[in-house]
């Protein structure tokens, strides 16, 4: 008795058998799906419909079930034992993973490419039961672009162009110049990006109100370096504003607004920007403001002074605690009126402060994180070698907690890109938005699927290439702990 | 008194210029409604709102106040976030488990989930199953009835109703079964700690739990039937269900979204609670001798969920914030009844925002002070 049962049994000493018998029905179960989705053959149509759908399952298990033969000699039957057959359970789920990635290849293929059209340039040629990229081909601009003139396009391309360019500069620096790259990527690259995006994409004049604030603040940092570190504090607090009115009031205005101003490009005011460029633009600048506000904060509210403790603690928790929705409700409809009357700021920056603010507030709870997770040893040893509280932070304190707290802040990021697409509450249209409008032209009624794909598929690599990225510095930061 | 001049500086200037910046917005804000001749005030709230909300769980029209179209608002937000955590908690937990399966082929669909879904833009989904992926469904007079009495069509999802008789007894019922289950349980501990006894507590909690709402229908007179959806035509192509619950699409649409979303990053902090629980753990409990079920239930979980109840709930109150997206399909959240619809009507832009925003406040502040408190409580005290 014993020895029939253990004849039924796969083990080692009737291999071969089993090993036959039991890939030959892995292997039909698998072609009968294949060919099912695939040519559309139903090779077990003869059966009835309840049996014929559960036959590929029922004979893939039983043939499983008979290779699963442990210690078998053979290295890829263990390596496929092992990774996917360990036991009757797994071997189910196995099975329907593959059942469901056979069936879904073909309807996918064909609606992507086989039956998809690409060519022309109307509605006419999409009569196929694919999708319609000739739709995405003639909104292309509208998509990348917004409302922004089509004659006027180069000058977005030239600065984002420009600006990779600028920003790429740390790759080829060489260890000469390696130690000023920290200033170069926190102070003269977001200026010469905010010069770009201001003077050349929007057309304005390069010396307006706030680039003497810009000059100012530039000019008394670099001054304040100088400065002994007793004074340091109430010099910030009265140089920066002199400079900026002196400035503005006393030097030369006039003849540097009409300096500012280059012939032949217009203006195009911010309601004309969108499409994926105002995507880039609006992370930018919110990436470059978020995280100065977001370090004050959370050194703020490990403050040693109670009360900068407790505004920073209620600047954090009120942002933190509303959504993203309400904030930019808040910045279109509430907070126009808590300005004068005369006092008008644009749409595109009220949303980039509103955003700022918000993410300025995730920003300091991760590197608070960090902050709170180094050693104690450190402030000591920094404190005991005299160094007072803006030395020990800048040189020993934030560098080490910054590189702590790379991951978070890169997944903070990567929820700002994704929370971008909310602007369209305050009427400014970014990729998902113009999607919605060209969802509505008349003209094109009915392709609502191709545009989310496609712009699905342009945020996940964005967001996936970050991720990536944020993993590998991760890794590297890792190492050289 | 540690009391230092010099400490007293920093703190006077932030102080001061904090009020200065409130002070200068609250001026312009007050010179700004004299000139529009708003005045400020929260009596608006008890007015006849005159507007219609497509979906409510409690009764509403447009005579109802405004204080009414909040509540309706605020229980909308609450029933999508709801059915958002339920699903993405499920969805969430399989998913974290299946990351750690060593399946190849489970783990790599797995993580093929998690980078897909977590990678897009939740506002770009919801619009793709509100506006692709439901409106391919048939119409009212086209659809498959599922199970034979669930429709899924283009204006929503059809369920049945449930008809209750003597209610009350039914409610008591469960409600004494957990009341009861809850007194086993403490009885219990006290055996396991006192005389080392353990008592099969699960088994007994669902048998309570399932015997005595049963026991209602047999002797306490409850009663249950369904009202199953009946196909209406309302003219030659308009074709409506009568009868039943509908689910709108938008609702649909929106919790689908959020869940899916959300289950991803949920997934994640399964994952890390049950790798965050060391080996040695493990072969620590079996070497004492308890069964792999023991080993899971007595020293795996209690430690694994130490590590993910935290960050999960942080996610269930992104939820819960992520909903606020409603606004852009038009499902009657808070955000568009109250901040949008109500707005628009009184024009009471800084009473409204700042309602909202502070609905949305108490939300997340009451359930932060309650994780604060539970992680105090679960805390392993150290030295």
């Amino acid at each position: 008795m014993m020895s029939k049962i253990n004849f039924l049994k796969p083990n080692k000493s009737n291999l071969n058998t089993f090993l036959y018998l039991g890939s030959f029905l892995f292997f039909i179960s698998v072609l009968d799906v294949l060919l099912n989705s695939f040519f559309s053959l139903n090779i077990t149509g003869f059966l009835p419909g309840f049996l014929s759908f559960l036959l590929p399952l029922i004979l893939g298990f039983i043939g499983l079930y008979f290779i699963r033969i442990e210690l078998s000699g053979i290295k890829q039957l263990d390596l496929l034992n092992k990774h996917i057959n360990t036991n009757n359970f797994n071997a189910i789920l196995s099975l329907l993973i593959i059942f469901i990635i056979l069936k879904s290849i073909p309807p996918i293929l064909s609606w992507f490419f086989i039956n998809a059209s690409f060519a022309g340039d109307s509605k006419d040629v999409c009569t196929g039961t694919g999708a319609c990229w000739t739709y995405i081909k003639v909104w292309m601009r509208r998509f990348m672009y917004g409302m922004y003139p089509n004659g006027e396009q180069w000058r977005i391309n030239l600065s984002f162009i420009a600006l990779a360019l600028l920003g790429s500069v740390g790759y080829f620096a060489t260890d000469k110049f390696k130690k000023y790259l920290t200033l170069y990527y926190v102070v003269i690259y977001p200026f010469i990006a905010f010069l770009f995006i201001f003077f050349f994409i929007s057309g304005g004049p390069v010396f307006f109100d706030f680039s003497y604030g810009i000059i100012a603040a530039i000019l008394s940092i670099i001054i304040g370096f100088f400065i002994p570190s007793r004074f340091r504090f109430y010099y910030f607090l009265i140089v920066p504003l002199a400079l900026y009115i002196l400035l503005k009031y006393f030097i030369f205005y006039e003849e540097l607004v009409e300096l500012g101003k280059l012939d032949g490009l217009n203006w195009v005011e911010t309601g004309a920007w969108g499409g994926l460029s105002l995507t880039f633009i609006i992370s930018f600048f919110c990436l470059i403001f978020c995280f100065p506000i977001g370090m004050a904060f959370a050194l703020g509210r490990r403050s040693g002074f109670p009360l900068i403790r407790y505004i920073s603690i209620g600047f954090i928790e009120f942002w933190r605690g509303v959504p993203l929705i309400t904030v930019l409700f808040m910045s279109a409809v509430m907070f126009p009126m808590f300005l004068p009357a005369d006092f008008f700021i644009d749409k595109l920056v009220r949303c980039i402060i509103a955003i700022s603010l918000f993410e300025a507030a995730y920003v300091a709870e991760v590197i608070r994180g960090g902050l709170q997770a180094l050693p104690r040893g450190q402030y000591e040893a920094a404190k005991s070698l005299g160094m007072g509280y803006w030395k020990m932070h800048i040189f020993v304190i934030l560098p080490q907690a910054l590189k702590l707290v790379i991951p978070g802040i890169a997944n903070t990021f990567l929820a700002l890109v994704k929370d971008t697409p909310l602007i369209f509450v305050v009427g400014l249209l970014e990729i998902v938005g113009m999607l919605n409008l060209a969802k509505t032209n008349p003209e094109w009624l009915g392709f609502a699927m191709e545009g989310y794909v496609f712009a699905a598929i342009i945020f996940w690599i964005i967001c996936y290439a970050m991720s990536k990225y944020s993993y590998n510095l991760e890794e590297k930061y890792k190492t050289e702990r | 008194m540690n009391f230092k001049l010099k400490d007293l500086g920093p703190q006077l200037i932030t102080v001061i210029a904090v009020v200065l910046v409130f002070g200068f917005f609250t001026y312009n804000a007050q010179v700004n409604m004299e000139s529009r001749g708003i005045d400020f005030g929260y009596g608006f709230l008890s007015q006849e709102s005159s507007f219609d909300v497509q979906f409510s769980l409690i009764e509403y029209d447009g005579s109802h106040s405004y204080f009414r179209a909040y509540l309706v608002g605020l229980l909308n937000t609450i029933l999508v976030s709801v059915i958002g955590i339920i699903l993405a908690t499920i969805l969430g937990v399989i998913v974290g488990i299946a990351r750690l399966s060593p399946n190849y082929l489970i783990n790599k669909f797995a993580a093929f989930y998690v980078e897909f879904f977590r990678n897009i833009p939740l506002l770009l989904q919801i619009f793709f199953w509100y506006f692709a992926a439901l409106r391919a469904l048939p119409l009212p007079q086209d659809a498959e009835p599922m199970l034979g009495i669930f429709f899924l069509t283009i204006k929503g999802l059809y369920v049945p109703a449930f008809i209750w008789q003597n209610f009350n007894i039914f409610f008591y019922s469960i409600l004494a079964a957990i009341i009861a289950i809850i007194v086993i349980r403490i009885h219990a501990k006290k055996l396991q700690e006192t005389q080392g006894k353990q008592t099969p507590v699960l088994l007994i909690s669902i048998g309570l739990i399932l015997i005595l709402p049963l026991l209602s229908f047999l002797i306490g007179g409850v009663g249950l039937s369904f009202e199953v959806p009946v196909l209406k035509q309302l003219a030659t192509t308009s074709f409506i269900y009568e009868g039943g619950v509908s689910l709108p699409p938008e609702l649909i649409a929106l919790a689908l979204s959020l869940s899916l979303y959300t289950a991803t990053f949920i997934a994640e902090c399964v994952r890390a609670g049950i790798q965050g629980v060391g080996k040695g753990q493990k072969e620590a409990a079996a070497s004492i001798g308890l069964t792999p079920n023991q080993v899971l239930k007595l020293v795996v979980m209690p430690q694994a969920l130490r590590i993910i109840i935290p960050p999960t709930t942080n996610q269930y109150l992104n939820l819960t914030k992520n909903s606020s997206l409603a606004a852009a399909i038009a499902y009657p959240d808070l955000v568009l009844v109250f901040a949008g619809t109500a707005l628009m009507q009184t024009g009471k832009a800084i009473e409204i925002v700042s309602i909202t925003m502070f609905t949305y406040l108490s939300l997340s502040i009451s359930i932060s002070i309650l994780m604060n408190w539970y992680n105090k409580k679960i805390a392993i005290t150290e030295k």
